[in-house]
């Protein structure tokens, strides 16, 4: 199996520091936060790679480092062997975007409320002159409605005539127009109620079987991830603390966040059990630990763990990058 | 047979428009024994929430309540004037929101937030106040609440926020907390604590709950009964184990079928087809008729009631025939 | 499977009609009353050539000996001019018109100017950030804290300057440059603050990944979504424009004397307000009191009509 999309040691830090003139009359230093600090993965083609973590850990960012809306402040990314971002050309660029789209989390927000559904899903198709004229625009964009589920008509309407799930599978034919082979997909169904995040999810992994489609799918939400996805890499605080297989990471954790985070997922099927809960909260990415970003929180932290970072190590067909797993302490 | 903390009686709520008067909760029942948690859960547009404010008092014009009855502990709280309601709230009738950010007062300190809760309700002295509210902050697992109780919400972390918010509606000891998606907008870890932390300060102070959320591993964790809403309707209600394992009602079945398991692999989640009606296109007869898989030709006609089926009591003419759904 | 979807969109008149804000005006009688008062002002005014019984501004038509004289039904006054007549001999009511219609003119195209200056520029510096935003924020504060007016008299002294021997319209393009110029700094920067919430929205970022070039995203996407607040500004503009302009002829910086606008006419008649001609100056205030109200009015129902959270 060839990775379609290779990252290596992907890294983006943002400048948060105060004006220039607040720094000069408050003396205060620059503050920078390390979103993404080296992150490593590779996706096969025609398989779902997940990306779980909590709100700060980074994922999104990654999301989009993939599709070029941030530039890497480190490291590179590879899509079918070819870098990303360095050293190209404004028409290589054009031809990568084709072949690479991002679905968006909010429904309401990632459709232009102005426009018709006919142009939002033409925009690209128009942008890259695949189509002919006006009327191979509509057809195509029929097309592409017909296979997310919605009618031809719906072409002529506004995206406030339509409810969350029916905008969020605009969206997916949005992205779907330049027949793309990957699809960032960042919290695609978090903003929809649960039996039409049903709908999405199924549409979803039958456009991946009909079209050899390859995933990223940022979640935030297990049970979602477990559904759809064929690998999960779980994230914390910038960094990717493990990847596996879907049944490896569900039914065999290693890391301790990861154990952590199946701990505390309310399941309908644990009526009346409770969760243990953690201790802590995410820490303040502006200040985030020395060594393992984790150690604050865990049970099974050392000296070392406070003083060195983990590295991603493969331990039996999974990467974990512990301290305590990679001494045999757990 | 304990008397009812709350008792819900055929409740409607309506909204005026200009193309007509939209009914958004349409004959809503149910009732809440003291010190039980009761989980209201239904998707967007269900009329969840709006069931809370209707029992909180703070339905936001032009809503309005066309008619049935709120009784809290045996009186009519719904055609109360403002004065008497305001003093309701807080003392009988604590609320918790979605939003932590927004339910603080960003201009006044914790302390005096509640101090000020705890002042209008109890005959305490400003002292005592203070005491009871350190005590508080205590009990919801602030650390160092002596310190903390003088800082500004800003101060605090989104999960610290919340539990300042718990709190603040238990200050005045209600007899029933309100909590509109208290989770929702925390992380799944601090999910867990602030669960927790609200299933036991409620029974510490014998406290009922109405949990109104759109999340079933919550309710299946936290609740004793749960009441599933549909397009303004009671669709389900019953103790939380029948109603989850051994639904009755097709839209519970639906509903519990489309959500993703984390014990088992299924290719394709269960779907419900189509989407919750409009307020201003409910379907005649059963609002679930058009997206039942199992509809008969009575349900496009008659409206059915809530009928016993087993250990929960759905709104379904099924129940009635005795066949279930699968 | 094809989930229902809503019925067909209708066509524009129809959506029009049925829209929330035409329902608005058609339910605030304050609305209707000032629309009504507004439109009439701007109908005169277009066609003041052919609505007024005579031509106040070519001087041939002029006769000294009918100066002065006062409104028709007091005593002494002509038929012929209904509102009486200023110190030139102008019939007032025909001064009223076509003084309503330069001013209107002034106002409206000020306006359009500052629009187009201010809403360009707060696109840029929301959507380019950084240097560029700083830069012209900053030019902002500095325009802010000079008094229009002031602004007004010297560009308008300099315009003078630079053009002693000016046409009568290049003078009105000064006027309307100096007008334009101390209003676009509010477009600025209710725009700037709106594009800056419009450029994270994810239908941008969208936009952004299919590749759309920056400069399209700006006018095609981002520009429709901030044009709401601008459309109440213009319309509360038009009149502080428009009073702007009457004070700048007032002071006798504005318009040419030879075709006086209402501002000029108030001034006029400001010197025979003590000898009892009365007419020459309030007839002319009342009229620039009733434009500048109706249009006030009318910016602040569609204010209120267009805020989502009060329908």
């Amino acid at each position: 199996m060839t990775a379609l999309v290779e990252v290596r040691d992907l890294a983006k830090t943002f400048d948060v520091s105060a004006p220039w003139l607040n720094r000069v009359i408050e003396r205060k230093p620059k503050l920078f936060v390390h979103a993404v600090d080296g992150v490593s993965f590779s996706i096969d083609k025609g398989t779902t790679l997940a990306l779980v973590g909590e709100s700060g850990c980074g994922k999104s960012t990654v999301a989009r480092l993939l599709v070029g809306l941030y530039a890497p402040t480190r490291g590179d990314v590879q899509f079918d062997g070819q870098a990303t971002h360095a050293g190209r050309n404004a028409a290589e660029l054009r031809t990568l975007r084709r072949r690479m789209q991002m679905i968006f989390q909010d429904p309401y927000a990632s459709l232009n409320p102005r426009w018709k559904v006919l142009d939002i899903i033409g925009e690209p198709l128009r942008e890259h002159g695949l189509v002919p004229g006006a009327e191979a625009l509509r057809a195509r964009v029929s097309e592409l409605l017909l296979q997310v589920g919605l009618a031809a008509a719906d072409c002529d309407k506004f995206p406030h005539q339509f409810s969350g799930g029916q905008r969020q599978r605009i969206s997916i034919a949005r992205a779907l127009a330049t027949q793309p082979e990957f699809l960032v997909c960042d919290e695609p169904t978090s903003a929809l109620d649960v039996s039409v995040q049903a709908q999405v999810l199924n549409i979803m992994k039958d456009l991946q079987r009909t079209q050899g489609l390859t995933y990223l799918f940022i979640s935030h939400n297990l049970a979602v991830v477990r559904h759809v996805a064929d690998r999960v890499g779980v994230m914390y605080l910038g960094r990717l603390v493990e990847v596996a297989p879907k049944a490896e990471l569900f039914s065999h954790p290693r890391h301790p966040y990861t154990r952590m985070l199946l701990d505390a997922i309310p399941d309908i099927h644990m009526t009346g059990r409770s969760r243990t809960p953690v201790q802590g909260e995410v820490p303040n990415p502006l200040n985030p630990p020395s060594g393992c970003a984790f150690h604050p929180r865990c049970p099974h932290a050392n000296a070392r763990c406070s003083s060195e970072r983990p590295v991603l190590t493969r331990i039996q067909g999974t990467e974990v990058a512990c301290h305590a797993v990679q001494e045999g302490r757990i | 047979m304990v008397a009812p903390l709350l008792e819900v009686k055929h409740l409607r709520v309506e909204f005026p428009t200009r193309r007509g008067t939209l009914l958004a909760l349409d004959d809503i029942n149910f009732e809440i024994a003291p010190g039980e948690i009761l989980g209201v859960v239904g998707e967007s547009g269900a009329g969840k929430s709006l069931t809370g404010a209707a029992i909180i008092g703070l339905l936001e014009p032009p809503g309005r309540i066309a008619s049935g009855e709120i009784l809290l502990n045996g009186r009519r709280i719904d055609n109360l004037p403002y004065e008497e309601m305001r003093k309701i709230r807080g003392r009988q009738i604590g609320a918790i929101f979605q939003d932590p950010l927004t339910s603080l007062n960003p201009l006044y300190t914790i302390g005096r937030q509640l101090t000020e809760t705890i002042l209008t309700h109890l005959p305490v002295s400003a002292e005592e106040a203070r005491q009871r509210a350190i005590r508080l902050l205590q009990e919801t697992g602030i650390p160092a609440a002596e310190q903390r109780i003088d800082q500004y919400p800003h101060q605090f972390s989104g999960g610290m926020r919340q539990r300042v918010v718990i709190a603040l509606a238990l200050a005045a000891e209600p007899k029933l907390i309100v909590a509109d998606e208290p989770t929702t907008a925390l992380d799944v870890s601090i999910q867990a604590q602030i669960i927790s932390l609200l299933k036991r300060l409620c029974k510490d102070h014998g406290a009922a709950v109405m949990l109104v959320t759109h999340d079933m591993g919550v309710i299946a964790e936290t609740c004793d009964r749960v009441a599933v809403l549909y397009a303004g309707r009671v669709a389900e209600i019953g103790p939380v184990g029948d109603v989850i394992h051994r639904p009755s009602h097709p839209y519970t079945s639906g509903l519990m079928g489309s959500i993703p398991a984390m014990d088992e692999d299924r290719e394709r989640l269960l779907q419900i087809d189509g989407s919750m009606p409009r307020l201003n296109n409910i379907p005649r007869g059963c609002a679930f008729n058009p997206r039942c898989p199992q509809v008969m030709a009575r349900c496009r006609e008659e409206r059915p009631e809530l009928q016993d089926a087993g250990a929960t009591r759905a709104a379904c003419w099924l129940v009635n025939d005795g066949a279930r759904p699968s | 499977m094809s989930t229902p979807s809503p019925t067909a969109a209708p066509n524009w008149l129809a959506r029009w009609r049925d829209s929330d804000i035409w329902h608005s005006f058609i339910t605030s009688p304050m609305a209707m009353l000032a629309g009504f008062i507004a439109f009439l002002c701007i109908f005169v005014s277009l066609f003041a050539p052919w609505v007024s019984p005579h031509n106040p501004f070519d001087l041939a038509t002029l006769n000294l000996s009918d100066a002065r004289l006062p409104p028709a039904w007091m005593e002494g006054g002509d038929k012929r001019f209904l509102l009486g007549t200023d110190d030139q001999g102008r019939d007032l009511l025909s001064a009223l018109f076509y003084g309503a219609r330069l001013s209107l003119a002034v106002g409206l195209a000020s306006v359009l100017l500052s629009v187009l200056v201010g809403v360009g520029l707060g696109l840029l510096s929301g959507f380019a950030g950084g240097k560029v935003d700083a830069f012209i924020m900053r030019v902002c504060d500095v325009m802010l804290s000079f008094p229009s007016i002031l602004v007004a008299l010297l560009i308008n002294g300099v315009g003078r300057a630079m053009f002693p021997n000016a046409q009568d319209t290049l003078a009105l393009g000064v006027l309307v440059l100096a007008i334009a110029l101390t209003g676009w700094v509010q477009y600025a920067r209710t725009v700037r603050g709106s594009t800056l919430v419009e450029r994270n929205k994810e239908y941008v970022q969208a936009a952004r990944v299919i590749g759309v070039a920056p400069l399209r995203i700006m006018f095609k996407h981002v520009l429709p979504n901030v044009l709401g607040p601008v459309l109440v500004l213009a319309t509360i503009q038009v009149a502080a424009a428009i009073l702007t302009e009457a004070t700048l002829s007032f002071l006798g910086v504005g318009v040419p004397p030879t075709s006086p606008s209402l501002g000029t006419l108030i001034r006029i008649g400001n010197d025979f307000l003590f000898s009892g001609e009365w007419w020459i100056t309030i007839f002319p205030g009342v009229m620039l009191v009733l434009i500048a109200l109706s249009v006030n009015l009318l910016g602040d129902w569609l204010r209120d009509a267009l805020n989502p959270r009060l329908r």
